[in-house]
């Protein structure tokens, strides 16, 4: 009482504008409209594209990484688990072809069981992230900072250090998977639109979606409301895999390889585009829009970047950070007029 | 009482943005006294607290110390000049010591170190005044609300305080604690110190008070002495209409109506042992007990959520799982918990989620029906009478009477057949407490049984068919009919009556 009673009278009318809401969308135009005044090559389609299409990656991991987020947990594992699950891919598909041979009718079935393998995969670590979380009772960052070097140095002792390389003449049967499309539209910017599309319905229409927002604003008030707070974080972390081992499979044919240094540092990417689409690190509001639109704006400030020449490249990852805090800078500033 | 008020408002007026919540209220204290400060939710109280406290400054008007007109900016200066308010929620550090808490932004030091044994001192000195049993080197979390309390008076006290504002100082404390909180009271006005008191207990308003102002919508309607003032007066001078039987006339269910509801030989660990009783068709059965007394882990270990080492659950003569709170809901069983904010709403999200979080499930297979979800929220502000400026509100923003109409809207979500209530009324106004009372009322009359926890010996008494009395976790007495008075609830509460070899020191608490 000694607090609620007073903002009651003092709240102003609820129709005004959102900045928290809209913010990250105006942040996008914005960022459109000096693109295109820096360079008129920017908004030519095929620049757009490839803006899209390297976007997809971080953007649909970031997809998965909004419902953990949402949740009140947060993993910082994907990265590692995208190298890992790709380097499984690549050997899952090499194994596989010495048997069968690279001849042209055994190509597909072997790329659909690296498929298989990957989506697999990213399933399990899901689930041993989420068990650890919840049956184990141990702090998401933990188990997740634990399970991303476990991930990572899996991935260097599987490629021996050095690099794993897809066969060659599997290559040439899974590019398209990468650098096909649609009416000219990039198969991974399809993907990532369905991924985000998908995401959005789950998060926003179903009640495993509302029961991810109420456990992370407040999971007691959850368990009272007969919730299965366990459940409900276990499946955010599973989700949050299929989303990895998705991006895995558009980023194979991409450069047919994976290292000890793929996927490095996409859970920050992730979490920023996260949190610059006014998704709170704390949990309990999830906006999986604002997450595409902050996983594109990192990547067009690169984008800008190249194609200016005004300012160096080298500076991307400055302008990447301060963004990030001008954004939770401008959410509490909201929040705290409430 | 004639002599100088040592804190005067003088026509203050508060207005946030547009609205204007205090219109020209006049109010001042006298060293010695405790004044009392009434009203319903949102009558202002919270707010000329604030401005007194300097936490505030009025729109119009002024504030006089000691005759002298003052402009508090925050509270550091009203402390300094002896004007201490002390939170509902507490201000203390939960993981400092006593000591550490009463010296607080105040630390004694002795070159660059603290001085540990002055300091320690002080809080000896601060807590032997108030003739308190607290250990200066516990840590904060250890204590019970009461003993935080006192930690709170003691810091004021250590203060040199004039004036102590209590905003709600009983609302967490059982019979027997307000006991002591009142003898401190007195020895704090003997001394001189004015106390503002503001609550919504009447009986402890006019037990304790020599004045009483009383607040409606954000008007002073009158200042009375509180021997003149009986407790219907206070109610219709809050209300502003007679209030006329706060409880309607209990209608118990026939003696043969049927148990629906059997518990045997519960036991949680650390808080419960060896509980029985029954609930019958159509009954409104009161549970009573001090504060500790297990009766809302007794009921948690019912529902799931609490880990039971014993019992067993009977439903309509049927034995009953229930191992979680959705197996409860399935067997027609609902909780309306005793913490509104921190288990039972989400204070950050709007009165739609928050109405249909418990029973989602029926608003659609796959997909959630939003449109479904507004109309019952429609339902649910109609039937409640939940006052909202606009339906789009956040929870949080509501008032705390309303948000307790809007946790009972989505208990009721469930349509459930067994409805307990845990401290139902707790911190909200009269008004509402008796829409609450009729609404249980009507809902038994009905069919429904329902079990209701409370604290609050009129509430228990005005509302039960039937009363089981808890002690340290036992079960110690069932009463019924003309048994039902607070001599004998009190009896069985603390010991003196239904002891049979249950040992007087409080169970463990895990």
């Amino acid at each position: 009482m000694t607090q609620s009673s007073m903002p009651e009278l003092a709240r102003k009318p609820s129709a005004g504008f959102d900045l928290k809401l809209w913010g990250p969308f105006l942040a996008l135009a914005g960022l459109i409209v000096l693109g295109t005044l820096v360079n008129p090559v920017f908004l030519s389609p095929a620049n757009l594209a490839n803006v899209l299409t390297r976007t997809a990656f971080t953007g649909i991991i970031a997809v998965g990484a909004t419902f953990v987020i949402t949740t009140g947990g947060i993993d910082l594992s994907v990265g590692s688990l995208a190298a890992f699950t790709a380097g499984v891919m690549i050997v899952v598909m090499n194994a596989l072809v010495g048997p069968m041979g690279a001849g042209m009718g055994a190509g597909w079935p072997v790329v659909l069981v690296g498929m298989l393998a990957a989506v697999g995969l990213g399933l399990v670590a899901g689930l041993v992230n989420g068990l650890l979380v919840t049956k184990g009772r141990i702090e998401a960052f933990i188990v997740t900072l634990g399970t991303m070097g476990i991930f990572r140095s899996l991935v260097t002792y599987l490629a021996d250090g050095g690099t794993l390389s897809l066969n060659s003449g599997m290559r040439a049967v899974y590019r398209p998977v990468y650098y096909g499309g649609l009416f000219g539209i990039p198969t991974p910017v399809l993907v990532f639109a369905a991924v985000a599309l998908i995401g959005a319905v789950i998060l926003y229409r179903t009640r495993f979606g509302r029961y991810c927002a109420a456990i992370g604003s407040n999971d007691e008030v959850a368990r009272y409301s007969a919730i299965d707070v366990d459940r409900v974080r276990l499946l955010a972390f599973v989700l949050q895999g299929l989303c990895v081992a998705i991006a895995v499979i558009l980023y194979v044919p991409r450069l047919g390889s994976a290292s000890a240094t793929t996927g490095v540092l996409w859970e920050l990417e992730a979490i920023a585009a996260v949190i610059i689409g006014g998704t709170m690190l704390k949990g309990g509001h999830g906006r999986i829009w604002g997450t595409v639109v902050g996983a594109v704006m990192l990547t067009l400030i690169d984008n800008i970047l190249n194609l200016t020449g005004a300012i160096s490249v080298y500076l991307n990852g400055a302008i990447q950070g301060a963004i990030i805090i001008v954004a939770v800078l401008l959410q509490r500033g909201t929040a705290s007029k409430r | 009482m004639s002599s100088q008020p040592v804190l005067v408002a003088d026509s203050v007026a508060k207005s946030f943005g547009p609205v204007q919540v205090l219109f020209g209220v006049d109010f001042n204290i006298i060293p010695g006294e405790v004044h009392a400060l009434v009203g319903e939710n949102g009558a202002g109280k919270s707010t000329l607290m604030k401005i007194l406290a300097g936490y505030q400054p009025p729109s119009a008007g002024s504030i006089r110390v000691d005759g002298e007109p003052v402009h508090l900016s925050g509270s550091g200066p009203a402390e300094a000049l002896g004007i201490v308010l002390i939170h509902q929620e507490f201000n203390l550090a939960e993981h400092l010591t006593v000591e550490e808490n009463i010296s607080l932004g105040r630390e004694i030091r002795r070159g660059l170190f603290l001085d540990k044994p002055a300091m320690r001192n002080r809080a000896r000195a601060a807590l032997a005044e108030l003739n308190c049993a607290v250990d200066p080197d516990a840590r904060i979390r250890d204590l019970s609300v009461s003993e935080r309390q006192m930690v709170e008076i003691a810091k004021a006290v250590s203060r040199s305080v004039r004036v102590l504002i209590m905003d709600e100082p009983t609302a967490v404390l059982t019979g027997a604690e307000t006991e002591v909180l009142f003898r401190l009271i007195r020895r704090l006005t003997a001394q001189g110190v004015g106390v503002v008191y503001i609550s919504h207990k009447l009986d402890e308003v006019k037990a304790i008070a020599d004045r009483i102002t009383v607040l409606r919508d954000g008007r002073r309607i009158g200042t009375h002495p509180a021997e003149l003032l009986g407790h219907d007066d206070i109610a219709q001078l809050m209300v502003g209409r007679p209030m006329s039987d706060l409880f309607p006339t209990k209608q118990p269910p026939a003696p043969d109506a049927p148990v629906v509801l059997a518990v045997e030989g519960l036991s949680v660990p650390g808080w419960v042992r060896d509980a029985s009783f029954q609930l019958r068709r159509g009954e409104i059965l009161g549970f009573a007990g001090l504060v500790g007394a297990g009766r809302t882990e007794l009921m948690e270990g019912l529902m799931g959520l609490r880990h039971r080492s014993a019992g067993t659950l009977r439903r309509d003569g049927q034995p009953l799982r229930v191992r979680t709170v959705a197996d409860a809901a399935k067997a027609g069983i609902a909780y309306l918990t005793e913490d509104r904010k921190g288990k039972g709403l989400l204070v950050g999200k709007g009165l739609r989620p928050n109405l249909t979080l418990l029973a989602l499930d029926r608003y659609g297979r796959v997909f959630i029906d939003e449109r479904k979800e507004a109309t019952a929220l429609d339902r649910a502000i109609e039937e409640f009478d939940i006052r909202v400026k606009s339906p789009d509100a956040l929870v949080g923003s509501l008032s705390g009477g309303n948000q307790q109409k809007l946790l009972l809207a989505k208990t009721m979500q469930v349509a459930p057949q067994i409805l307990i209530v845990d401290e139902p009324t707790r911190g909200i106004d009269i008004g509402t407490k008796q829409q609450i009372y009729r609404f249980l009322h009507d809902l038994a009359r009905r069919g429904t049984s329902i079990i209701v926890i409370s604290s609050e010996m009129p509430e228990i008494i005005g509302l039960s068919h039937r009363v089981v009395v808890m002690r340290s976790g036992a079960v110690t007495g069932t009463l019924s009919g003309e048994d039902i008075t607070e001599a004998e609830i009190v009896r069985y509460a603390t010991g003196l009556k239904g002891m049979k070899g249950i040992p007087h020191d409080p169970v463990l608490h895990a």
